[in-house]
């Protein structure tokens, strides 16, 4: 059974068209990356998985339970961090996180609660007001009240916008040791690297409908082709290889030349056509493609 | 059921941190009310035979500051989340309608009648007060909080900004308190003035609590009961549809 289904999800605003006809599932225990550009339906379509918006058609179910007729157990199967700084200023930390669990019906949760906090390093903060949070502390409390009740799914809507290095890295330590645990995990980042690193499957929105939907590895592949920046001193690129050629920066000393690799096999005929042509190669540099030049491929339209 | 619970001690927890402010400022604001009007008109006027014009007072004040706070509130909860968006907390979880409903409703009714008892027990060294029926005085006081607990969620999910809902509350809210007849008996009023008034459902909330402290009244307390339960059933549907739609909440 997929953890989140997502059919044909429709919604307008007004004349505005957030998402049309946006169709995916997310299975159980995977590691799923949301990703698109500002504006692309991102947060929408996390509204609507949520039960925070309604969608003008279509159908979401969480494990199986329709998050509109059946909300009540789709809810508690869900674990959702907003994207918004949002936080409640009349309570404490540990206060904030008790409610948030009777919310979702459970009391005597302070065993879990303290668990994570610690995971979060959050502890010190514990009986804290939250108006005296810092914001990468505000921002931590979200991702807590997201897991008190231990939910099989979890959301993360742009957790890291924003935040310090060791929050990002406390936070990514906890998310994937529950991922390994066998929850499933959807995150939407506009750090690049960070989805390439953590998630199974991505899928990419644009305008509101899906245009890519893959695993990361197969993205990565199916976009590849890697990059070859040549320096050459005395001498400039030989004519057989100007078909490659990507972008040429004629500098005083030395030419630079970035040429496509559609496999890492041409290097050996491209040194070998340089060295031909009696140039000397100065410096060379190999960089491979990585989920950013995929990302900015399938959003320019290509 | 735990969730309805947790709410309801959230937002009673929400007024009570800041009791100076939801609790003790009204108690200061009817007790002044009646020092100066009961100093100005007692004596003047008698409303009621044998009732002084303080006495007569002080049920209406009482009953306006359980009112008012009731109708503060649930309002102010609902506006101050939605502006500041930790209303996402409440609708991520699995809270039904019902459970939203009778957790804001419970929480600004015990907010009104705290306040309330704490007007009776400031102003009862002032006045020789009797009650002559504490049931209808406590079915009355329930009910109306109860019903400006209910407009207080219904504006509150309709406004989208603060001045949004002080005109709700200084528009409407506020004359309909004040010419219901806290400071005087519409049997005082024209003909013409008396008929508007009966068609104001906060005059039979004030005129029944006064019943129960002096056993008079404008109109008969079955009949005020029965309009007054009326109204809070109507109000109360609105306010569960408004909820169960998601209205102005779920987008």
């Amino acid at each position: 059974m997929a953890a989140i289904q997502i059919s044909n999800i429709k919604k307008s605003y007004g004349s505005l068209q957030a998402l049309g006809g946006v169709s995916l599932d997310i299975e159980e225990g995977e590691f799923f990356g949301l990703l698109g550009p500002n504006g692309a339906g991102k947060t929408s379509l996390i509204s609507i998985v949520a039960g925070l918006s309604k969608a003008d058609s279509g159908q979401v179910r969480v494990l199986g339970h329709d998050v509109v007729t059946d909300y009540r157990m789709a809810r508690k199967l869900l674990g959702v961090v907003p994207q918004e700084l949002v936080f409640d200023p009349f309570f404490t930390v540990r206060e904030t996180l008790r409610i948030q669990s009777g919310y979702f019906g459970i009391r005597n949760n302070d065993s879990w609660i303290d668990e994570v906090m610690h995971n979060l390093d959050l502890t010190d903060k514990a009986d804290e007001n939250m108006r005296a949070l810092s914001g990468g502390m505000k921002r931590r409390v979200l991702v807590a009240q997201a897991l008190v009740h231990k939910p099989p799914v979890i959301v993360l809507d742009e957790p890291t916008a924003g935040v310090d290095v060791e929050l990002r890295q406390t936070l990514w330590n906890f998310v994937k040791r529950l991922n390994r645990e066998g929850h499933a995990v959807v995150l939407t980042t506009h750090y690049l690297e960070e989805a390439q690193a953590l998630c199974e499957r991505i899928a990419m929105l644009k305008a509101g409908q899906v245009v890519a939907l893959d695993s990361t590895r197969e993205l990565l592949r199916r976009n590849a082709g890697a990059e070859l920046v040549l320096s050459l001193a005395g001498g400039e690129l030989p004519t057989t290889l100007q078909p490659l050629l990507v972008q040429a920066e004629p500098l005083a000393t030395r030419n630079v030349y970035t040429l496509r690799l559609n496999s890492f096999d041409e290097v050996e005929g491209i040194l070998t056509a340089v060295r031909r042509s009696g140039a000397s190669i100065e410096h060379l540099q190999l960089n491979e493609v990585d989920l950013e030049d995929v990302f900015i491929d399938i959003m320019g339209g290509k | 059921m735990v969730g309805f619970q947790t709410l309801l001690h959230k937002e009673f927890l929400r007024f009570w941190k800041v009791a100076t402010q939801t609790i003790a400022a009204p108690i200061v604001t009817a007790l002044l009310y009646l020092m100066i009007f009961g100093h100005v008109l007692e004596g003047r006027v008698e409303v009621y035979p044998g009732v002084g014009y303080t006495s007569f007072l002080v049920p209406g004040l009482i009953m306006m500051s359980v009112l008012q706070n009731a109708f503060a509130n649930s309002s102010s909860s609902l506006i101050q989340s939605k502006i500041t968006g930790n209303l996402v907390f409440v609708l991520l979880p699995p809270l039904s309608h019902w459970e939203m409903f009778l957790a804001y409703l419970m929480a600004a009714v015990m907010r009104g009648l705290m306040v309330g008892v704490g007007v009776l027990l400031v102003t009862v060294w002032f006045v020789d007060l009797h009650l002559y029926s504490p049931l209808w005085i406590l079915a009355f006081a329930l009910l109306g909080a109860a019903i400006l607990g209910t407009m207080g969620i219904v504006a509150g999910i309709w406004a989208d900004k603060f001045d949004q809902l002080a005109a709700f509350q200084n528009f409407l809210i506020m004359p309909a308190t004040f010419l219901s007849g806290v400071f005087y008996s519409i049997h005082s009023l024209p003909d013409v003035w008396q008929k508007v008034s009966h068609a104001n459902p906060f005059f039979y909330m004030i005129d029944g609590f006064r019943y129960g402290f002096f056993g008079q009244s404008d109109v008969a307390p079955w009949l005020s009961f029965f309009i007054v339960l009326c109204f809070f059933t109507l109000l109360g549907g609105v306010a569960l549809q408004l909820l169960k739609r998601g209205y102005k909440l779920r987008h």
